[in-house]
Order: structure tokens, then sequence, then C-alpha cells
């Protein structure tokens, strides 16, 4: 990538009053390039130097496809949980008062400030078969801590504040006259609900749940500590390619690394066109 | 938790009016109480029971133990370089932040919208995946491997690496939320300044900074929040030698995997703290920010 310099450019923009173009272009591109775009371009170029067979043997082995199916399976569960008491959350804050609601509403983030590795081992606690939830589901017979239960409920933590966080402000400005309006059509409060709310903040719901769900398959720090990390079992794909880098498989850990890598790029693309439908949908309304 | 929920009849008096004449615009009185002791059972679960066990379980063995597992050596070294990483990757990325921000929002140039996806990117990839990119740059069989070994330098498992994987990972925070504060502020004011014969620092330092102080700040917070608690990128580049290469996040680990739960815990609740620091300061900001859009703000807090 070329870095401009400050006179070529202001030739052909004779119009551009503030200073600093050159600069702060320059060591932007500069920056990007020398912390994101060479370090990742890493894991294509080495990629690239492995046979085709050898790549795919090393990203669809039984134990490799085990994790994908862990990894993303209790994503997606963790995710969709997220999106049903996500806008229940959301809801309770917009739309009704209580005590301590702003306090409530404050620690949803907690999520996204608290360390990972700290969640992980708060988690154990708590749902291993002698902490406080733990115990009592186990008199239930369900045991979470070390299954892959135990990866789902990490995984709900981590991804918990993404679908509250893009309802609230869609559920804060939706217009209440459309509700206003359904109900003097005659209208039950369920019917408004499914009919007139839930199409509004569809598309913030679906940003949200593709949110919750890349964070969660991605997730490593929450998840390894109430894992059990049983292979086959309770063995997560980014555990996965710890492992075989412990065990100097360079090749092996960056060919799984590439496939999450891509997946992530997927879903970075799904988000970003779900928030640009979000957007036209709020300026269609406004 | 029972406190919140008995005192939740306090609805406004028009509530209560037409709860009596069964309307479509407000739920039954037994509904919105349903629906808020639900909420707040799933929060119980999920976020305020994991956050007091953290408190807890550090204090079961009481204050004296709970202080020794704070002050042992480990444990300190473990503080100071979790300090030290954020110290340095904090200000990087600030500078990085506030140019790139100038850059995007001041002024017009094609792939704009691609760049700013390009920011994202970090936000995007596995903790571990972000470490591993450093192994395979800076390890023993990496690209610059066999140099760096040539000249006797150490990135890998040594400091240089942990701070490289958490600039890489806190790389987008500043950035993102002041992107789209300066996009909306526009440019009148600072070419005001150019007109009136400021210097492009002056404007920056008395027409920019002040507009986007707060912004700025949310950002710092949220970075040093991540660069302080990062475990995954930092645990793949790390080597884990004690006292040497630990951040608090490590050094949690490795005292919970030798079953010190107590110890481990300790360390825990320090960045427990901190992020309840970060939540408030957060909130506090917020609060002033209301009059500026906040849903904006809101989203910006992806991590």
């Amino acid at each position: 990538m070329q870095i401009a310099l400050p006179f070529s450019f202001r030739d052909r923009h004779p119009g551009r009053v503030l200073p600093g173009f050159g600069l702060t272009g320059g060591f932007t591109l500069f920056y990007l390039c020398l912390i994101v775009l060479i370090p990742l371009s890493a894991i294509f170029l080495n990629t690239f130097t492995m046979s085709w067979e050898g790549f795919v043997k090393a990203t669809t082995s039984e134990r490799v496809m085990a994790s994908y199916r862990l990894s993303f399976g209790a994503a997606l569960i963790a995710a969709a949980l997220n999106v049903v008491f996500g806008t229940l959350v959301a809801w309770v804050l917009e739309r009704y008062e209580f005590t301590g609601k702003k306090l409530v509403d404050a620690l949803v983030d907690l999520p996204f400030a608290l360390p990972t590795a700290v969640a992980g081992i708060a988690l154990t606690a708590l749902y291993a078969p002698n902490g406080w939830i733990g115990s009592q589901l186990e008199s239930l017979g369900l045991k979470v801590a070390f299954t892959p239960l135990g990866v789902v409920v990490a995984m709900t933590f981590i991804g918990l504040p993404f679908v509250v966080r893009t309802v609230q402000p869609v559920l804060q400005e939706a217009d209440r006259e459309f509700e206003e309006a359904a109900a003097s059509l005659g209208a039950n409060r369920l019917q408004v609900f499914l009919r007139v709310i839930l199409p509004a903040i569809l598309p913030a719901l679906l940003t949200g749940f593709a949110l919750a769900f890349a964070r969660a398959s991605g997730e490593y720090g929450s998840v390894i500590f109430i894992a059990g990390n049983m292979p086959m079992v309770s063995e997560i794909t980014p555990l996965l390619i710890v492992t075989q880098l412990e065990q100097y498989d360079y090749a092996g850990a960056t060919a799984i690394a590439m496939v999450m890598l891509l997946t992530a790029f997927i879903m970075l693309l799904a988000i970003n066109l779900l928030q640009a439908w979000t957007r036209r949908r709020g300026l269609a309304e406004a | 938790m029972s406190g919140t929920i008995t005192t939740l009849p306090t609805f406004a008096p028009a509530a209560g009016r037409l709860e009596q004449a069964p309307s479509a615009l407000e739920e039954p009185r037994w509904v919105r109480w349903l629906l808020t002791a639900a909420a707040l059972a799933f929060l119980a679960l999920f976020l305020f029971m994991p956050l007091a066990a953290v408190f807890a379980e550090a204090l079961r063995k009481g204050w004296n133990a709970y202080l020794s597992a704070i002050v042992e050596p480990d444990a300190l070294s473990a503080i100071r370089l979790t300090l030290l990483t954020a110290a340095i990757a904090v200000p990087l990325n600030l500078v990085f932040g506030v140019c790139a921000a100038w850059f995007i929002a001041k002024f017009e140039f094609r792939g704009k919208s691609l760049l700013i996806t390009l920011i994202d990117l970090p936000f995007s990839v596995s903790p571990v995946i972000s470490g591993l990119i450093f192994v395979l740059l800076f390890g023993a069989h990496g690209w610059l491997g066999p140099w760096l070994q040539e000249h006797d330098i150490r990135i890998l498992f040594a400091v240089p690496g942990i701070v490289l994987a958490t600039v890489f990972v806190t790389f987008p925070f500043i950035a993102r939320e002041l992107i789209p504060l300066m996009q909306s502020q526009g440019t009148e004011e600072e070419e005001a300044a150019i007109v009136l014969g400021a210097s492009g620092w002056q404007t920056f330092r008395h027409v920019t900074l002040p507009n986007i102080k707060w912004g700025l700040l949310y950002g710092v917070i949220l970075c040093n929040a991540r660069a302080m608690g990062e475990f995954g990128a930092v645990s793949v580049v790390s080597g884990h030698i004690r006292g040497e290469t630990n951040t608090m996040p490590l050094q949690v680990e490795i005292l919970y995997n030798e079953y010190n739960f107590a110890a481990a815990f300790a360390v825990a609740s320090l960045l427990a703290l901190l992020a309840l620091a970060t939540l408030a300061l957060k909130s506090y900001i917020e609060w002033r920010d209301a009059r500026a859009p906040a849903p904006q703000h809101r989203q910006e807090s992806r991590p």
C-alpha cells in the first residue's frame, strides 16, 4: 500500500482546507499494515505453502470435526438463547420501571469489561457440582460444568450484551403510534408484539444474533475452564489450535485457524449487510 | 434480588388506569411482573451470580489470605507486567485512533468504508488466532524467527510479544469510538479555525479535542479494560514463564490449574474490580453525554 505525501494530494484537491491528510492518512495505513494486515497475512501465506491434501487432512480429521461441531453448535445455541433472553432484557429495560434499573442496565455490559479468564473461573465455580448453582442442578440430575452444556453457559455469558445492546436503541426509538394504531384496530397485545414490534426489531435482532454467534464461536478464555476439554466431547476449536501449537504442529494449527478465519470473515460480511439493512429500515421509518 | 422484585408494583398511576380498561398498549400488571422477574432471573444466573462468586471465592479464606495472595511476588510481577502492557498498548492505539478518525472524518476519499472494515478486523478474529499470527511471524520456524535468533532478540515468549498481541487485540477500540463521533461533528469548526490562521496542531488542540474528549476517554477506558484483561492472544505468545511473562489473567489461570483457588480468585477479584470501575466510568460518560445521540455509543462497545 502506498503512503501518500501531502503536497501531491493538495494539488489534486485545491479546495481542501484542513491540514493533515497525508500525515494522518499515511500513519493510519502504515500502522494498519504493520499491526493488522501483515501479521494476519501470515496465516494466508503459511496456508498456501501447504499441499491441498495436507490442508484437507488437517482441517477435517475426526477430532477437528468434533471441535467444529461443538464450537459452532454451542455458539448457535448460545446465540439463540441470547436472542430470546436478550430481547426480554432489552424490553424490560426500555418499557418498564423498577428499582435498580440503571444499575442493571450498566451491568449488562459486564461480559465486555470482565476479563474472559475471570468469567471462566467464576462460571466454573458456580456451575461445578459443588457450586451454588451446580449443586442445585446436580440434584435434578443435570451436569453443566465439564460437559458441552458448560460450553453453552460460558458462550451465553459472553454473548449476552450483543442482542440487548442492538435491540435496545431500536425499541427506544420505535414509534408507539404504530402500536396504538394496531390496538385501535382491535389487535391484542400479543398480536401487536408479533405483528408490529417484532418486525421492527427483527434486523437488530439478527445483527445481535450474528454478533453473539461470531464472538462465541471464537471464544477461548471463558470456555476452557468450564468445558472440561475432553477431546471429541468438550474440546472447542480454539483450544485445538493451542494444543497443536504446543505440540509444534504449526501447519495443523494454521490450517484450522484459516478455517476459523474464513468463517469469521463470512460472519463479518453478514453483520455488515445486516447493519446496512437496519440503517435503511431506520431511515425509512424516520 | 427479591428486594428488586417486591418493589415492582410502583408503576405510574396512568398505567394502573390503563390496566382496568383492557388495552393493547400495556401488558397486564401480572405480565409485566412476570417478564421483569424472568429477565432478572436470567441476568442473575448469567451475570450477577458469577460476579458475586468471584468476590465470595476470593474472600473464602479470609482477608489475610486474600492480601497475602495479592502481595505474593509472582502476583506482583504479573500486576506490573499487566500495567506495563496497557501503558504501551493504550497510548499507541490512542495515537492511531485519533489519526484514523481525523483522516476518515475530515477528508473524502475512495475506499473509506473498506478502511473502516479493515480497522474493525481484529474484533472478528478469535483471540487464539490473534496470538497465532505472531507465533507465525516471530517463532523459531516463523518468517523472522531465524534472523531474530541470530541477533539474539526475543519477541515471542517475552514482553514484546505480549505487548504486540495486546496492541493487535485492542487495535480498533479508540478508532471506532472516534470515527462516528468526528464524522457527526463535520469540519466547519476546524475550517473556521484554519481560515482564522490557526495551525493544524492548534486547531486540533483547541477546537477538535474539546469536542471529542468524552468519546476519547470512553474509547480509552474500554481499550484499557481489554488490554489488561486479554487472555487468549497473550496466552499463546507468552510462554507462561512465572514472574516474567505472566500477565494477571495468565496468573489467574496458573493458580487455578494448580488448585490454588483462593489465590486465583484473589487476583481475579482485582480484574473484576477493574471491570466494575470501567463500567462505572462508562456509565458516567454516557450520562454526561446524554445530550448527544447515545445509541451510537451503545453499539461501539462491541469488543
